[in-house]
C-alpha cells in the first residue's frame, strides 16, 4: 500500500503548478499593467514595510479586482474538484459530479426567486441572491437525501442518485416557470446562472473560505475511508466502516462547500468531473492521492480557465462554464488516451 | 454535464430578455436596418421607418396609405417606444391595446400582449386595424398580414433622424400628420436648446455608459452614443475590442483603467444601480467619476427608447453636466 500514499514531491510539484497559475493569472488582464507594477502592489501588501509608488487606480485594479478574482477562482476550483472526487468515491460512479444530488437546480431556483421577489436587491448591503442560492442548494440536497433513502432497505446508491435527478428536474421546472413569469428581471438570473467570477471581491472570498476550509478538512480526513468504500458497502461494513454514515458525512461536507462556492460563482460545470478523473488517471485509484491533488489541480485549472475567460475576448468576458468545458473536455480525452496506451 | 446542457438552454432567452428593456438590441439594429431598406424600396418612400403595407397597398407610397384609407381606430402597439409616439402625436384615443412593456404614458391600455413573444391569435382577438411593432420574430408580421391586418414595423432607430422619420410615418398612417410634424419640430428645437445650453469641457470629458451590471456599454455610433457626442463627450468604449457591434462588453479592469470622468448608469431601475453602489464596487473608489461625484443615474426606459422622451434624456444630460461643471469649479 506504500504506493497509495502521497509522496512529498508530488505534493510540492502540485503546489508549484498552482502557484505558477496564480502568478501568471494575476499578471495578465485587460488593464495592461506591467509585471513590475503588479508585483510592486502585491509586495506592498505583505507585512514588509514596503510601500509601492503605484497609483491608487492601478493598485485598486491589482488588489481589489484581479487578486480576489484569482483567489476566489482557486477556492471555487478546489471545492468543485474536491466535491466531485468525493462524490465519485462514495457513489462509486464515475459520472458523479458535485451537482449530482440537485445542488445546481436548488441554487438556481433560490437565486431566481430572490431576483424575482426583490428586484434591484444587488444594491443591498448584503446581496440576498447568493444567500438564497446557498439555501436553495441545501434544501434540494436535503430533499434528495430524504426521498432517496425512504422506503428502500437494500444498500444501494441508485435510489439516491435517481432521487437527485427527480429533485433536480422538479426544481428546474419551478425555476423556469418563475423565470417566464418575471421576464424583466431575468437578465440578472442568467448572468448569475451562467457562472463566472467577474463580481469577485475580498468579501466574497471571506464568505466562502470558512466553508471550504472546514469541509475540505473533513473530506481530507475521510480519504482513507473512501478507499475502503471502494470495495463495496457490505465489505466495508465487515471491515468496521459504517458505509451509510460515511456517505452521509461526505455528502454533507461536499454539498455545504459546493453550495457556498456556487452561491458566489454561479454554476461552473465540468470541473468536478474532469479534474478528479485526470488526477486519477495520472496517480492511480487511491483517494489518499486523488483528494489532495484534486484540490490543488482544481484550483490551478479554474484559475487558468478564468484567465482565458477574461482575456480571450477582452474586455468582454466568456462565461466560465464555456471555457471549462471547451478546454477541459479535449484535455481530458488526451489524458484518457495516453493512460490507455500506457496500461 | 448538467450545467453544460443548461448553458445551451439558458442562453437563448437571455438575449430576449435584453430586448425586453427596449434598448436597441444589437442583432435587431442590423436586421431592422435591412428591413427598413427593403421596405422603403417596396413602398417607394424614403422613410427610414419600415412600412409593411398589406396586399392592398403594397405598391402605394407611405404617404398614400394614410390618404387612401380611413385612419385606423383600433390600433395595437407592441412597442413601448411606438406607444409613447402614438400618444405624443394625439393618436392615443385610437389605441385599443398596448403590450406588457408599454408603461408610458400611464393611461395607455396596457395588456398582457407581448411584443417579444407575440401571439397572433391573442392580437387578432382585439380586432385591430393597425398593429405597430418594433420587432418581427419568426414571420410574425407576415402572419398578421395574412389575416388582413395592417402592420407598421418601426425597429429601433439608429439616430435622431430615425426617430423623427418614425414619428412622421406614424402621423401619416394614423391621420395626425400635422401634429406629428409639429412634435418633430418641437423635439428638434428642444434638443438643440439642451445641447447649446450645456457646459463645454476642455479637454472633453470622457464617459462610461453602463447598460447592465455585467458592463455592457454603448459606443458613440449608437443612438444614445451619438446624442452624448453632440454634448461634446468622449466615450471610453469606442476603443474597446468589439466596439464595432455598437454594444461592446467591457470589464471592470478596463473601465477602471480608462478612468472615465463621468459615468452614466442606464441600469438604475432594472438592477438598482446608483452612485452609491458604483462607489462600493471593488477598485472603483479611485475612478475620477466616482471621486468627483460625477456618476449620473438615468431612467433605464428613457435611455433605451427612441421616442419623444429623448428630449427628457437630453435635458437630464444637460442638467447633469451643469452639476458636474459646478462641482469641478468649486
Amino acid at each position: 500500500m506504500a504506493r497509495a500514499r502521497l509522496g512529498p514531491w508530488l505534493l510540492v510539484g502540485a503546489c508549484l503548478v498552482l502557484a505558477g497559475a496564480a502568478l501568471v493569472s494575476v499578471l495578465i488582464g485587460p488593464a495592461d499593467l506591467s509585471p513590475g507594477t503588479v508585483l510592486s502592489v502585491l509586495v506592498s501588501k505583505l507585512p514588509l514595510g514596503y510601500h509601492s509608488h503605484v497609483s491608487a487606480l492601478d493598485s485598486g485594479i491589482v488588489w481589489q479586482i484581479r487578486a480576489p478574482r484569482v483567489v476566489l477562482g482557486a477556492l471555487v476550483g478546489a471545492t468543485l474538484a474536491m466535491a466531485g472526487a468525493s462524490y465519485q468515491g462514495v457513489f462509486q460512479n464515475p459520472l458523479a459530479d458535485p451537482y449530482l444530488l440537485g445542488v445546481a437546480a436548488g441554487a438556481g431556483l433560490g437565486a431566481t426567486i430572490a431576483v424575482a421577489a426583490v428586484p434591484g436587491a444587488t444594491s443591498w448591503v448584503v446581496d440576498p441572491v447568493p444567500l438564497a442560492a446557498f439555501a436553495g442548494a441545501l434544501v434540494a440536497v436535503a430533499l434528495t437525501y430524504v426521498l432517496g433513502r425512504s422506503g428502500q432497505r437494500q444498500r444501494t446508491t441508485t435510489s439516491l442518485i435517481l432521487a437527485g435527478v427527480a429533485v433536480g428536474s422538479f426544481f428546474t421546472a419551478i425555476q423556469t416557470y418563475t423565470q417566464q413569469r418575471n421576464t424583466p428581471t431575468l437578465e440578472q438570473v442568467y448572468s448569475w446562472i451562467l457562472g463566472g467570477l467577474s463580481t469577485a471581491d475580498w468579501q466574497e472570498v471571506g464568505l466562502v473560505v470558512p466553508y471550504v476550509v472546514v469541509c475540505g478538512a473533513i473530506l481530507l480526513a475521510c480519504r482513507r475511508l473512501l478507499d475502503v468504500m471502494a470495495v463495496g458497502d457490505e465489505e466495508a461494513d465487515s471491515l468496521g466502516v459504517k458505509a451509510g454514515r460515511v456517505r452521509l458525512l461526505v455528502v454533507a461536507a461536499s454539498t455545504l462547500a459546493t453550495a457556498a462556492v456556487v452561491a458566489v460563482s454561479g454554476l461552473v460545470g465540468f470541473v468536478g468531473i474532469i479534474v478528479p478523473h485526470t488526477v486519477r488517471l495520472v496517480v492511480g485509484p487511491s483517494y489518499r492521492r486523488i483528494l489532495p491533488l484534486s484540490i490543488l489541480g482544481g484550483a490551478a485549472f479554474l484559475i487558468l480557465a478564468d484567465l482565458v475567460a477574461r482575456t480571450v475576448l477582452s474586455p468582454a468576458e466568456v462565461p466560465l462554464g464555456v471555457v471549462t468545458a471547451f478546454v477541459g473536455a479535449p484535455f481530458f480525452l488526451v489524458v484518457l488516451r495516453q493512460s490507455r496506451r500506457a496500461s | 454535464m448538467n450545467t453544460f446542457d443548461r448553458l445551451g438552454r439558458w442562453r437563448a432567452p437571455r438575449s430576449r430578455v435584453r430586448t425586453s428593456r427596449a434598448r436597441p438590441p444589437r442583432g435587431l439594429l442590423t436586421a431592422g436596418a435591412a428591413v427598413a431598406v427593403l421596405a422603403s424600396l417596396l413602398a417607394g418612400s424614403a422613410t427610414q421607418a419600415a412600412i409593411r403595407p398589406d396586399h392592398a397597398t403594397r405598391h402605394a407610397s407611405a404617404a398614400a396609405i394614410g390618404a387612401k384609407r380611413k385612419p385606423p381606430n383600433r390600433i395595437i402597439s407592441l412597442s413601448p417606444t411606438a406607444t409613447e409616439m402614438l400618444y405624443a402625436i394625439g393618436a392615443g384615443r385610437q389605441v385599443v391595446a398596448v403590450d406588457d412593456d408599454s408603461d408610458y404614458p400611464a393611461d395607455a391600455p396596457r395588456t398582457k400582449l407581448s411584443g417579444l413573444e407575440p401571439n397572433v391569435e391573442a392580437i387578432a382577438h382585439y380586432n385591430p386595424d393597425l398593429v405597430v411593432v418594433s420587432y418581427d420574430p419568426e414571420g410574425f408580421v407576415k402572419s398578421l398580414a395574412a389575416l388582413g391586418v395592417r402592420v407598421l414595423l418601426e425597429p429601433a432607430a439608429t439616430d435622431l433622424a430615425g426617430t423623427y422619420t418614425q414619428i412622421e410615418a406614424l402621423g401619416r398612417v394614423t391621420g395626425h400628420a400635422g401634429r406629428a410634424a409639429a412634435l418633430v419640430r418641437r423635439m428638434r428645437a428642444e434638443i438643440a436648446v439642451a445641447i447649446a445650453g450645456a457646459p463645454r469641457f476642455s479637454p472633453p470629458e470622457t464617459y462610461y455608459f453602463e447598460l447592465e451590471t455585467d458592463f455592457y456599454s454603448v459606443t458613440s455610433s449608437t443612438y444614445v452614443g451619438q446624442l452624448l457626442k453632440m454634448f461634446g463627450l468622449r466615450n471610453i468604449a469606442d476603443a474597446a475590442k468589439g466596439a464595432s457591434s455598437g454594444y461592446p462588453q467591457l470589464s471592470d479592469e478596463y473601465i477602471v483603467k480608462a478612468d472615465p470622468r463621468i459615468i452614466f448608469l442606464a441600469d438604475t431601475i432594472c438592477c438598482g444601480q446608483s452612485a452609491r453602489t458604483v462607489a462600493a464596487r471593488p477598485g472603483w473608489g479611485n475612478v475620477a467619476a466616482v471621486r468627483d461625484g460625477a456618476v449620473v443615474g438615468l431612467n433605464d426606459d428613457i435611455a433605451s427608447r427612441w421616442g419623444p422622451r429623448v428630449v427628457d434624456l437630453a435635458r437630464d444630460i444637460e442638467a447633469a453636466l451643469w452639476r458636474i461643471k459646478r462641482h469641478r469649479g468649486a
